[in-house]
């Protein structure tokens, strides 16, 4: 993959994120003023596939951006020039992400 | 001379070396009103150091060779006064960062205008027709962001001021890739050889838009914008998939 075709992914993912993001910021807004207990919380996003599905996609444009930023700033700061790690990040953030996702679904 | 007692004179560090190993020699030089940073190197060859090798051409800020590391910054020492940038009496002057040194202050520039190269970096006709003259308005909008390209003369003193050069050994620096964005806006321009050679690893989207390029550069070019039109205009044509 070419550095380009990384810079591409990470603008895409960056833009992803801006949306997710404040509709996640709305979702804590609304459940803490609400307010919402843990069992409420539950009820609803097991009630509809779209919040699944919803931080699904987040959690895999944010791995996505986290890994390729990281792995810049690595490359530039600390001259690690091997992407095994970043491979291993971006599985990692993707596991721990997926796995709280499938709590709430 | 007279002059010379008026003030104390400059302490002057010169670093002095080769591409193995050297350090700071220092030299206590007049401190004459006026005189410039190549004005003191001048002296210093003249009258202490015979040996000591440094470049210049046109003494008069045109020809760009002159540039080095002067108190921290890059800058021409040729439109450098030295009391200017002198602090407690003091200036250090050493090679070009980024640059491999041959010797003393002179800077091997082979692999700086080797990028220029790869990033395309001329003008490259798109077809036949394309080499002969071509009426171009003053006003047109290609015009317009190839005159704010032009003028760099190749001095390097971007390429050491960016840290992103210095991070990336790929990159191919504000220098070259400006080059090929005024050669990109050419009506007669085969435009998409320059994109393609923007998207290459190390190309314009290595840039971090830090802005130290556009800071230092002496004759007022903003480098920074220049790659950033690289990046618009190659992002669109590969999300066209027209690259």
């Amino acid at each position: 993959m070419t550095e380009f075709r990384l810079y591409l992914i990470q603008r895409v993912t960056a833009a992803l994120l801006l949306g997710l993001g404040l509709v996640h910021l709305g979702t804590i807004l609304s459940a803490t003023e609400a307010p919402l207990s843990a069992a409420d919380i539950l009820a609803r996003t097991r009630a509809s596939a779209l919040w699944p599905i919803f931080y699904g996609v987040f959690v895999l444009a944010a791995a996505t951006h986290a890994a390729i930023g990281l792995r810049t700033i690595a490359r530039e700061w600390l001259g690690w020039r091997r992407d095994i790690w970043v491979m291993a990040l971006w599985l990692a953030l993707t596991g721990l992400g997926l796995r709280a996702v499938w709590g709430i679904a | 001379m007279a002059d010379d007692a008026a003030s104390p004179p400059l302490t002057v560090a010169i670093w002095r070396g080769d591409a193995r190993k050297g350090s700071l020699v220092s030299y206590r030089v007049p401190n004459r009103p006026g005189q410039t940073i190549l004005d003191v190197l001048t002296w210093v060859q003249r009258t202490a150091e015979p040996g000591l090798a440094y470049r210049f051409a046109c003494r008069v800020g045109m020809c760009g060779s002159c540039a080095l590391t002067i108190n921290g910054l890059p800058r021409w020492a040729c439109r450098t006064r030295a009391e200017a940038v002198a602090r407690d009496n003091r200036i250090e002057i050493r090679p070009l960062r980024h640059f491999p040194v041959i010797r003393d202050l002179v800077a091997d520039v082979e692999a700086f205008f080797e990028r220029w190269q790869r990033a395309f970096g001329r003008f490259g006709p798109s077809g036949p027709e394309a080499t002969d003259f071509a009426r171009i308005a003053p006003d047109d909008p290609d015009r317009r962001a190839a005159d704010a390209a032009i003028e760099c003369i190749g001095c390097g003193i971007c390429f050491a001021a960016c840290d992103t050069v210095g991070a990336n050994p790929d990159y191919l620096g504000p220098a070259a890739l400006n080059r090929a964005w005024a050669a990109h806006n050419d009506s007669r321009d085969d435009r998409r050889a320059h994109l393609r050679a923007a998207v290459q690893n190390g190309g314009a989207h290595t840039c971090h838009s830090q802005g130290s390029c556009r800071r230092v550069c002496p004759v007022g070019r903003d480098l920074t914008r220049s790659i950033a039109g690289l990046k618009r205009k190659s992002l669109t044509a590969a999300l066209k998939g027209k690259l």
